[in-house]
């Protein structure tokens, strides 16, 4: 249900900002590339930026290098720069691959990066490390895009053809480390061998160092990626994302392997489907562990109804964070409000099959969180789930803030939030309930200890 | 072993007899170093951003907006709107066919909504490239609303941090002189190069209140537009962070004959050394007893805690790398007074002299740096043995994957470490990691930490 009178003030200016910009998400992306390191064609600023917002999530080290555009390769092109920091990035990282993503201001002044990083690799006497190069200037989208455009261009550039295989690939969108974890456990179980891309698991979420480390360990391997054309399938975790920016149709079209899209498995009927998907292709069945798991999810699903139902919930984010975790709110009886940010993509229309079970819902595309504030005015909500940076609107609601998603600067342990599989849904389903309970609790002038 | 590139050799001062001690700075940095510096645009932003009644738009992508949103602790005594970030948020068409309408609605719209009492606006590299003419769109919406809406040429390639600092003052400077300062007194002065944060410009301005010295502006800590129009009424200008700030105050006086002194309001030393300067520059004989019994006072308060971190503290050692080189100055000093040694110093935006000093400053063998990157700081921290790191959030997990204590001294703690209780504060940040008991369960552990 959409109801037009509900739409916040038009207005020009972002305020407020929901949505980062393409070469966070592509840093992102890249840094889940076993000895990878991310690089950007623009400005020392963005790549500063960039760093220090994506530091303060993962707390970890996040080298990003930049070109470091002066006036000079504004004004004459930055293919000087880029030559000079490809090769001092090799001499100090000794990366294996390097993943280049352009900032807007060399895609404004016209920089043809793919033939300059050509003719790099075609005047480098000796080893180069692979380059691969994703067009990210701001205006293809928001950092979801470029973190899709990052995975694309690394599968695009890698993949072979070959004998088929067993194995499938996930491509499972900006999932928190933990939910990547929880995924290859997952698989594990199944006994089914999966590439999953990218896989900053370990890369952005490591342990303590004995020695500096040029670039974290872990990532997804090269030699994994290159042979995702010969597996059996790919599933996407994603639904919206333009089928030509899509791996997983890439890869379905030049090598015909399966691609199969499906949001961010969360809540019971989308993890269901998730698993008969790893049913079919390991060919086993659900391992007990998983059915135990989903018997308890639904055991407290029984437990918590009656607490959300009807709920408002203003769910906000990236189209297939904001969508796929309203279809979990619209299976257990709330009512999602989704602010999506970032560009429109005729939303209202895309989402109805996913929102069948719903009893009410609401969606907002392209907002920014002044926007969100006027819709959270009028549609009063109960609770918000989104990043930490909902904190001003839910202080201001005096509502509960579910933090989710990227970024969470303001509490530890982001990247070990889940709420992918029955197991992520089970830890996100608690924390709704709980958050509800503790504002009850909390406004009630009783104050019982006995709910 | 991690080595130094080749274009940074003459940015890396190891402390070896044998090497010449000339640092080239104020460079852009290096391309594909990971450089922990930001740009021009956020050089100005730093210094405008905590005036808080004016509307601060970032014209360009969304992205160095978005970057840049409530992200410092700089704090207001009234008007917030300083922590809203907006932006004009450019996409491909307005690349193609040019800015300037889009940033006119934006403006006037920001304007008609929020009320403020000006507007910076800031250019940002594609608006440079493109080539709005951001000043004359400004010139016809001041009109307009009659207020000041004032253009801050601060495209990030051109040039270093520092430019910024320049673009920032050149706007102030277009604002300074329009205020009317009848009934300003003798004993009066600009705060200048201190942004609250943490509500330090508050600490400060109660020192100077107690002294019986009048603040005409703050510039820009809880900073307010109609403040500032009166700062040209001052009769002494104090500048902290030198580095930012310098080009106003030489204007100012130029302009206004107003005489400058520089200052740090870090640490008890240097806290001490400006109130007595200002004393002296400003008062009679009664305001430097009035300024000795305060110092005595607030440090008799502050010391005997001190000495208790000191025991605690005393051989530790330090690497020091802020945004601006005259901080790393109070700090080796700070780090003195608590017993520790900075051996390994830097900054984002040192000039010659300034490394000069810190190379006086310092010890015979202290390391400085200028512009360094996380490998460099990884490499000294290991071979220096640290066990502290002050720096930025960026420089954070630097530290903490080598298992070394950190200390954030940036413009996004929340923490007020000026002034003398700031010190007190700073002791505990630096007590509360360096002795922390989980460093000896860490791999990589200094001796120091008390483990095994
Ligand atoms: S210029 Fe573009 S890439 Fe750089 S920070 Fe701004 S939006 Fe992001
Ligand atoms: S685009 Fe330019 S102004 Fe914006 S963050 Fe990047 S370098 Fe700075």
């Amino acid at each position: 249900m959409v109801i037009a009178d509900m739409n916040p003030v038009p207005h020009e200016a972002a305020r407020n900002a929901c949505h980062l910009c393409a070469p966070l998400g592509a840093g992102m992306a890249f840094a889940g590339v076993a000895n990878t390191l991310p690089y950007l064609h623009g400005g020392q600023g963005c790549a500063t930026y960039i760093r220090r917002y994506t530091i303060s999530h993962f707390r970890e080290p996040v080298d990003i290098a930049s070109s470091s555009f002066g006036e000079n390769a504004t004004v004459f092109g930055g293919k000087g720069n880029l030559f000079k920091g490809l090769n001092n990035v090799i001499k100090q990282y000794h990366p294996a691959m390097i993943g280049v993503a352009s900032t807007c201001l060399a895609e404004t002044i016209g920089e043809d990066v793919a033939a300059q990083i050509k003719e790099f690799y075609l005047q480098s006497d000796g080893w180069c490390p692979e380059l691969i190069f994703a067009p990210t200037p701001s205006y293809v989208g928001s950092h979801y895009d470029g973190f899709h455009r990052a995975v694309f261009a690394t599968v695009t550039a890698l993949a072979r053809a070959g004998e088929k295989k067993q194995n499938i690939n996930i491509l499972p969108n900006m999932i928190s480390p933990a939910d990547i974890r929880y995924l290859r456990e997952m698989c594990s179980d199944f006994s089914l061998e999966a590439t999953i891309l990218p896989d900053y698991s370990e890369t952005l979420d490591g342990g303590s160092w004995a020695e500096y480390h040029r670039i974290p360990e872990g990532g997804t391997l090269l030699y994994d990626i290159r042979r995702m054309g010969q597996s059996a399938a790919t599933i996407e975790f994603n639904n919206f994302l333009e089928p030509e920016v899509s791996a997983g149709n890439y890869l379905a079209k030049t090598f015909g392997v399966t691609n199969h899209r499906i949001g961010i498995p969360v809540g019971v009927a989308a993890v269901d489907e998730f698993m008969k998907l790893l049913e079919q292709y390991s060919r086993i069945s659900i391992p007990a562990k998983y059915i135990k798991e989903r018997g308890r999810l639904l055991d407290s699903y029984v437990d918590g109804h009656k607490y959300v139902f009807g709920k408002r919930a203003l769910v906000f984010g990236d189209v297939d964070f904001a969508v796929s975790i309203a279809a979990f709110l619209a299976e257990i009886g709330m009512i999602p409000i989704i602010c999506t940010a970032g560009k429109e993509r005729n939303l209202p229309e895309l989402i109805k099959p996913h929102m069948q079970k719903a009893l009410e819902f609401h969606i907002f595309e392209g907002t920014d969180f002044v926007a969100m504030g006027e819709i959270a005015d009028k549609l009063k909500p109960d609770i918000i789930i989104g990043s930490g940076k909902g904190y001003p609107l839910a202080r201001r609601l005096q509502v509960p803030l579910i933090r989710l998603n990227f970024p969470i600067h303001d509490r530890l342990g982001g990247t070990r939030l889940r709420c992918l599989g029955y197991g992520g849904t089970q830890e996100l389903f608690d924390r709704v309930v709980n958050g509800l309970l503790e504002k009850q609790q909390d406004d009630s002038s009783i104050g019982h200890a006995y709910l | 072993m991690i080595d130094i590139l080749k274009d940074r050799q003459n940015q890396v001062f190891e402390g070896r007899k044998d090497q010449k001690f000339e640092m080239s700075c104020d460079k852009i940095s290096a391309a594909g170093s990971v450089s922990q510096r930001a740009c021009v645009f956020c050089g100005s932003r730093v210094v405008l951003y905590p005036i808080a009644d004016a509307v601060h738009l970032v014209h360009g992508p969304v992205g160095c907006a978005a970057y840049t949103w409530d992200i410092r602790g700089a704090l207001s005594s009234g008007p917030e709107l300083h922590r809203l970030s907006f932006s004009t948020d450019l996409k491909e068409k307005d690349v193609v066919f040019g800015g300037e309408k889009k940033l006119y609605k934006v403006l006037t719209e920001l304007i008609d909504t929020y009320h403020p009492k000006a507007a910076f606006v800031y250019g940002t590299c594609i608006v440079g490239v493109i080539g709005d003419d951001m000043d004359a769109v400004c010139r016809t919406v001041s009109r307009e609303k009659g207020i000041d809406v004032i253009p801050v040429h601060s495209e990030g390639f051109k040039g270093t941090k520092k430019n910024g600092y320049q673009a920032a003052c050149t706007a102030l400077s277009n604002i300074i002189g329009t205020g009317d300062i009848s009934g300003i007194p003798e004993a009066s002065l600009n705060i200048m190069g201190d942004f609250n944060v943490a509500g330090e410009t508050w600490q400060i301005k109660s020192y100077y209140k107690r002294m019986g010295v009048n603040v005409v502006a703050s510039i820009t800590g809880d900073g307010r537009v109609d403040e500032i129009r009166r700062a040209h009424g001052a009769r002494l200008n104090v500048v902290q962070c030198s580095g930012s700030m310098m080009t106003l105050a030489q204007s100012m006086k130029e302009k206004y004959n107003i005489p400058f002194i520089r200052v740090s309001y870090f640490g008890i030393e240097d806290m001490s050394k400006a109130l007595y300067e200002v004393a002296e520059r400003l008062g009679d004989a009664a305001m430097l007893e009035r300024t000795k019994s305060l110092v005595q006072e607030e440090v008799a308060a502050i010391m005997p805690e001190i000495r208790y971190y000191r025991t605690k503290l005393e051989g530790a050692r330090a690497l020091v790398y802020t945004g601006g080189a005259f901080k790393v100055f109070s700090l080796v000093r700070s780090l003195r007074t608590l017993g520790m040694k900075t051996v390994v110093a830097g900054s984002q935006t040192g000039d010659k002299e300034d490394y000069q000093q810190l190379r006086d400053l310092c010890d015979e063998d202290t390391v400085l740096l200028d512009d360094t990157n996380p490998m460099e700081l990884a490499k000294y921290i290991q071979e220096k043995d640290v066990d502290l790191l002050i720096g930025g959030v960026k420089e954070r997990p630097i530290a903490y994957k080598l298992g070394v204590g950190f200390c954030d001294h940036n413009h996004e703690r929340k923490i007020c470490l000026a002034g003398y209780s700031g010190m007190l504060n700073f002791s505990r940040e630096v007590y509360s990691s360096v002795c922390s008991p989980v460093w000896s369960l860490m791999p990589r552990r200094r001796k120091f930490t008390g483990g095994i």
